[in-house]
């Protein structure tokens, strides 16, 4: 007992008992969960299965009607700096009149009062970090000039500006082409390293993110399980979770899911056409 | 009488102070009005300050405190009605009908002048007060201030929403300080140009610095300018054209800016776009460097 005792650093996430349910139906319950620094999990689940709502929790816009949730070992909080948020893709109005290195900036002082006086070190910060995305070439551009990548590109560098301990993205690929969604991943892969950063990434497509994702937390109704994508995306694991009987293919290196009531897939051609192709284009 | 006799009578000089502190606020609120997409707001709250003015004219006399105590009550009845971008719409429009029915039947009870009336719809610049002068000041004053004070929360609140609201910005109070800020910033320039063409004033001219710059501060800036040369430009001009109302040449001179700033945009957009595809072929993508080099090296 002589050296003084260092508590050991808090998960960047702890879910205790976690339950959410809104007024007419229940959302996941129960959910016991820890991401660790530098963790990138992947939160999947067909639509409706409380997946923003997971995400608003941790933001400190939504309260869990059971259990308990912390960030950082705190109570999570709106506008905390442990947090950067990348929501969904949601393209600016053309015409909005404002460039893309001030919409960064946003993201480092946008919810303090006044308009700010010039600072070096603020310019240096938010240079930095659209460096570090590789958006210096376009961030004097209009933001609604920008392409959806591009766009999303200054969103990430908007996340990290406050340097957070844990990056939250709400389908921060959709609508995305395949060239600028394995850009995204990329970069977010590659600064989760960098600075040991948890990402919790909720998406209804894990394919982009697979080769980076370490584990996956999957909702269904109010059950949910957690553990690699080996571990979960078994037709096993997912039948027990969904109750019907689903089927997980590899197809060429990547996964398809078959047979999940209330997703694309079920639909009797389209999905999986939709599907094919989409592996074909990644392969070529 | 020439411009220069105009210029050294008080009522001229008054009317000049009126209009130009008109144009600085609202040139500076339209940019923010463009971004939150509250063009009808505007035209709304214009369109009720002709109720409130009414409701002056009959109990005080004294259409511009009537008119600005009716649009904070317009104001609080917008920013509670329509939280959802096409709840607010409608709202508008349902409180609007109704003001404006008020309005007439206020006006049919009003006894005095007959142009009292008329100056509330198409605006009358020169018969402005030291006393009114003063309620102008402090209005523009208190514009001033809390846009300064709000300006970062409510351009993140106005270009991303969801965003703002996780990063601890209180966008719902926020957004109704805003419609306050709109409220008594067109109601002060309706007295200028009249209820039926404050657009003029705090659309158009941040319309047409929105086709030229996409820097913010640019913006707010120009929109100001271009504002202020409407205002105080149309009163000087109708000034030397003595029958027709300023707020003719006002909206006359704001419109003209929009086409000229539209018609240079189609000008410096191109130019603009092709500096930037340049700087996309600098160090960032070196794919692009070697294509255009290739093509450099081998025509």
């Amino acid at each position: 007992m002589g050296e003084p005792a260092v508590p050991p650093a808090p998960p960047t996430v702890r879910l205790r008992g976690a339950g959410l349910s809104y007024a007419t139906r229940q959302l996941w319950q129960d959910v016991e969960m820890t991401v660790a620094p530098g963790e990138f999990v992947a939160v999947l689940g067909p639509n409706g299965s409380g997946k923003t709502s997971l995400v608003k929790v941790l933001l400190g816009l939504t309260e869990l009607t059971s259990g308990s949730v912390e960030i950082c070992g705190t109570p999570p909080k709106r506008g905390s700096h442990f947090i950067g948020y990348v929501p969904q893709q949601r393209g600016f109005d053309r015409d909005v009149p404002i460039e893309g290195v001030d919409l960064v900036r946003l993201g480092l002082d946008g919810h303090r009062w006044g308009f700010g006086l010039p600072s070096a070190r603020r310019r240096r910060l938010v240079a930095a970090a659209v460096a570090a995305v590789g958006a210096t070439a376009f961030a004097h551009s209009p933001v609604g000039r920008l392409s959806g990548g591009e766009q999303q590109r200054l969103r990430v560098a908007q996340a990290l500006l406050g340097d957070p301990k844990l990056l939250l993205c709400d389908e921060a690929l959709l609508s995305l082409d395949l060239k600028h969604q394995r850009e995204v991943v990329e970069l977010i892969d590659a600064q989760r390293r960098a600075s040991n950063i948890a990402v919790l990434f909720v998406t209804h497509e894990i394919n982009p993110i697979l080769p980076v994702v370490d584990r996956v937390l999957y909702l269904v109704g109010t059950r949910w399980t957690i553990g690699t994508p080996a571990e979960v995306l078994t037709s096993a694991k997912l039948s027990e979770l969904y109750q019907t009987d689903v089927q997980v293919l590899q197809v060429g290196g990547r996964i398809v899911i078959v047979g999940t009531p209330d997703s694309p897939h079920t639909e009797p051609g389209t999905g999986h056409y939709h599907h094919v192709s989409e592996d074909r284009g990644m392969l070529s | 009488m020439t411009l220069a006799d105009y210029l050294s009578e008080t009522f001229v000089r008054n009317a000049l102070i009126a209009a130009t502190l008109v144009a600085v606020t609202a040139g500076l609120i339209g940019p923010v009005v463009i971004m939150r997409d509250l063009a009808f707001a505007v035209h709304g709250t214009a369109e009720l300050a002709f109720t409130g003015a009414a409701a002056g004219l009959v109990a005080a006399d004294d259409p511009i405190l009537g008119a600005l105590l009716g649009s904070l009550v317009v104001a609080t009845a917008i920013g509670f009605l329509g939280n959802r971008e096409r709840e607010r719409n409608s709202a508008i429009g349902v409180i609007l009908a109704f003001g404006l029915g008020v309005g007439v039947y206020l006006l049919s009870l009003y006894r005095g002048f007959a142009t009292a009336a008329t100056n509330i719809l198409f605006g009358q610049i020169f018969g402005v007060s030291p006393g009114q002068i003063a309620l102008l000041t402090g209005i523009a004053v208190g514009v001033l201030v809390v846009m300064a004070v709000l300006y970062r929360p409510l351009l993140f609140a106005s270009v991303d929403p969801e965003l703002a609201a996780a990063r601890g910005v209180p966008t719902r109070l926020v957004g109704l300080l805003f419609v306050y800020v709109l409220a008594l910033t067109v109601t002060e320039a309706a007295q200028i140009v009249g209820t039926l063409l404050v657009l003029s004033l705090a659309i158009t001219p941040a319309a047409a610095a929105s086709r030229l710059s996409a820097r913010t501060p640019v913006v707010i800036a120009v929109s100001i300018a271009f504002a202020l040369i409407a205002a105080d430009g149309g009163l000087l001009l109708s000034l030397i054209h003595s029958d027709v109302k300023a707020s003719v040449f006002i909206s006359a001179i704001s419109f003209a800016l929009y086409v000229l700033a539209r018609l240079a945009a189609r000008w410096l957009r191109p130019a603009l776009d092709a500096r930037r595809r340049l700087a996309a072929a600098g160090p960032q993508d070196a794919d692009v460097r070697l294509a255009v080099q290739r093509e450099r090296e081998d025509p």
